[in-house]
């Protein structure tokens, strides 16, 4: 017997801020939580399993998040999993979820994903030094931006391309209510004109720091009928690869590619460009968005950033990338995957509000994480799949 | 001599913790010397408050002020108290239900030996002599004598509700490094740069590890590389952060030795960093001998060696 057919009929998420002092990390995670039950009119009654998945622990100095949180999460006398796949975990997450469904094992699973970046500080704890060692990390932007160097000089783009993607995602992010940022006016020379800070990536170009949480709701095909515009899952893979190997290609690694030539043949997508309609792709750095087109196959290998200075990747263009604003926008970094696999289900449901994509039929949700070794993603469609 | 060499190393971050309404009112309470609980949708007084129902998963909203005294219905003893409890001393760890309350909760209990606690003992609350909206607020329980009445709490410093509590968390690690690293790190003691070779690939690893990432095979030839190498790829690392060691701006370079099959990151000084390039050839400058310990920190940087750059052809498959 193959997998059952699996669809999301709830999304919620908070409204992410530098800091939501008002709130614990039981209190965010419900606000997420609520949204998307009300979404799919149904209470944590209803719920058979709940999957929950937050950012590495150093992070917010929680190692244990089921456990204090089991209560609040409406876990008490069902089953409760963590998930921990580093900032692809939001992704992970939701597909772990979406298993328990394909599997049969359960009809309605709830999940969700959180960060509450404001307790801690991400720069520190991915940097901090180790004994014997040379101490010259320098956080995520420090770790990304040598292999952002190594994509601009392979695929000889333009140095502006990074700043179109900003400047993009940051007018896609004034029509989401949710997103962090709402920065008026960004512009491709506003952001050019943006401090650097790990050269060649500028302050404009690199994502915030959020509190922030998102949940979803997936079901059986049952349950799913009396929802008016389920989101369907055509495909989920994940795939993950050594940190460290000679000569591991860490511009276009080889997990993410194998993890979307698996999901397009699991979807039955001969051409992504053609056939994704809305693209939610993890960029938490701008020219990770040329990068991972060419990764996940939209483009040739160094036709990526050709996309992006097209505009094709605009709301209007051939394959919109980022519709909500993206990772750039809003950044709590255990909920961002989630957040991309959430927003992917919104467009194919018509949900998506004022950054819809007309008439999308067909979405990628995608999540990466680690030193990009761990890549998550899923297709997502207004119709049931046939397979 | 130890196969491996090994570092204390420490970890720690003050968490700042927002507490959101309802853990909020229990530590605002207790700053005001005041324990307060609150009613489930069951009718049952918890102390400290559920965030939430656990049966009707409702946000907590009914609170109950409860007794500071109360009943132990179960405790441990602590013979050897480790950093970060709430005595240097051996103390009991009791659960204790405060009258007004129907579940117990887990605090300290002051007394000097496990003979001085019984389940059913009557016991109060110490408060803390300065109250800042901590459970450490209750300095612990201590024993009730037959007739004595509950502690009253010197008078609170402030009004405004607690709405967050910073978390200290430290951790405390032997960091061990593996044999094939300690190898690496003893090499750079006596100036040399040590890897290995992997006998499937053979694709020379530095710091060697204690099996090929690639294919999994143990590593054990040994390789002494050239100390000099091309710059890969790099960032100029313009941003402070906490924790940062080396003064920013500064150049975090991938540098490629000759005959490794890997980059190595490390620091690049003597020459602008606004010319640093992709391909430009550099050799290790070491600290002062009387410097060195078993650290990649005794190469002190990397610095151009005036060659010409490295054809991309050379490097591009190492990015």
């Amino acid at each position: 017997m193959g997998k059952q057919p699996a669809a999301i009929i709830g999304v919620g998420q908070t409204h992410h801020r530098a800091k939501r002092e008002d709130v614990s990390m039981a209190g965010l995670c419900r606000e997420a939580i609520d949204r998307a039950l009300l979404d799919a009119n149904l209470t944590l009654d209803d719920i058979d399993a709940i999957v929950v998945g937050k950012a590495p622990d150093l992070f917010e100095g929680v190692m244990m998040p089921e456990l204090f949180l089991a209560e609040a999460l409406g876990a008490a006398g069902k089953p409760l999993l963590r998930v921990h796949t580093a900032g692809s975990v939001g992704g992970s997450t939701a597909i772990v979820a979406s298993s328990l469904v394909q599997a049969g094992v359960h009809k309605r699973v709830l999940t969700v994903a959180y960060e509450k970046q404001s307790e801690s500080n991400a720069m520190w704890a991915l940097s901090v030094p180790l004994p014997f060692n040379m101490p010259v990390h320098a956080g995520a932007g420090g770790y990304f931006a040598p292999h952002v160097r190594s994509y601009i000089r392979r695929s000889q783009a333009p140095t502006h391309v990074g700043a179109i993607v900003a400047a993009k995602d940051r007018n896609n992010a004034l029509k989401n209510p949710y997103a962090h940022l709402h920065n008026e006016g960004t512009t491709v020379e506003s952001v050019l004109a943006s401090q650097m800070l790990w050269d060649p990536i500028r302050y404009d170009e690199t994502c915030p720091s959020s509190d922030g949480a998102c949940a979803l709701v997936i079901v059986d095909e049952d349950t799913a009928r009396s929802s008016p515009n389920p989101a369907w899952i055509h495909g989920t893979v994940m795939r993950s690869e050594a940190t460290t190997a000679a000569e591991r290609d860490q511009v276009n690694p080889q997990a993410g590619r194998d993890a979307a030539a698996a999901l397009w043949k699991q979807a039955g997508i001969t051409s992504p460009i053609d056939e994704i309609d809305a693209a939610e792709i993890y960029v938490p750095f701008s020219w990770f968005e040329p990068m991972w087109l060419e990764n996940l196959g939209f483009a040739a290998e160094g036709d990526g950033w050709k996309l992006t200075e097209a505009g094709e990747t605009a709301m209007t263009g051939r394959i919109p990338v980022n519709c909500s604003g993206g990772v750039l926008s809003s950044n709590p970094i255990g909920a961002s995957g989630m957040l991309r696999f959430g927003e992917a289900a919104l467009q194919v449901r018509g949900a998506a509000g004022e950054h819809q994509v007309d008439g999308a039929r067909k979405a990628l949700g995608h999540a990466y994480g680690g030193g990009s070794q761990f890549f998550a993603m899923w297709v997502v469609g207004a119709d049931k799949p046939e397979n | 001599m130890s196969r491996t060499l090994q570092a204390p190393v420490t970890v720690a971050f003050d968490y700042t913790r927002s507490t959101g309404p309802v853990v909020g009112r229990f530590l605002s309470g207790l700053r005001d010397g005041v324990v307060v609980g609150a009613r489930t949708s069951t009718g049952q007084v918890v102390v400290p408050p559920l965030e939430f129902d656990p049966v009707t998963h409702e946000a907590t909203t009914e609170f109950v002020e409860v007794s500071s005294v109360g009943t132990v219905t179960s405790w441990t003893w602590v013979p050897e108290p480790v950093k970060g409890q709430p005595f240097d001393r051996p103390f009991a760890f009791a659960l204790v239900t405060l009258d007004g309350a129907d579940v117990p909760f887990l605090h300290a209990l002051d007394v000097s030996s496990p003979a001085e606690v019984t389940t059913g003992m009557r016991v109060r609350v110490r408060w803390a002599a300065e109250r800042v909206g901590h459970i450490n607020d209750i300095a612990c329980f201590e024993p009730l004598a037959p007739g004595e009445a509950a502690a009253t709490a010197p008078a609170a410093s402030s009004s405004e509700p607690v709405t967050g509590v910073v978390t200290e968390v430290s951790l405390d690690y032997d960091y061990a490094a593996s044999p094939e690293e300690s190898l690496f790190y003893r090499g750079l003691n006596e100036g040399r740069i040590m890897g290995q070779r992997c006998p499937t690939c053979q694709k020379v690893y530095v710091p060697p590890r204690s099996a090929c990432p690639s294919d999994g095979t143990p590593t054990a030839e040994e390789v002494e590389l050239s100390q000099t190498g091309t710059i890969t790829t790099f960032c100029i690392v313009n941003v402070p952060f906490l924790g940062q060691k080396i003064t920013p701006p500064y150049v975090s370079a991938y540098v490629l030795l000759d005959g490794a099959d890997i980059a190595v990151l490390h620091l690049i000084l003597g020459v602008p960093a606004d010319e640093v390039r992709m391909g430009m050839r550099v050799r290790a400058v070491w600290k002062p001998e009387e410097e060195w310990a078993y650290s990649l920190e005794n190469i002190d940087h990397f610095a151009p060696t005036g060659e010409p750059d490295a054809d991309y052809d050379t490097y591009k498959h190492h990015l």
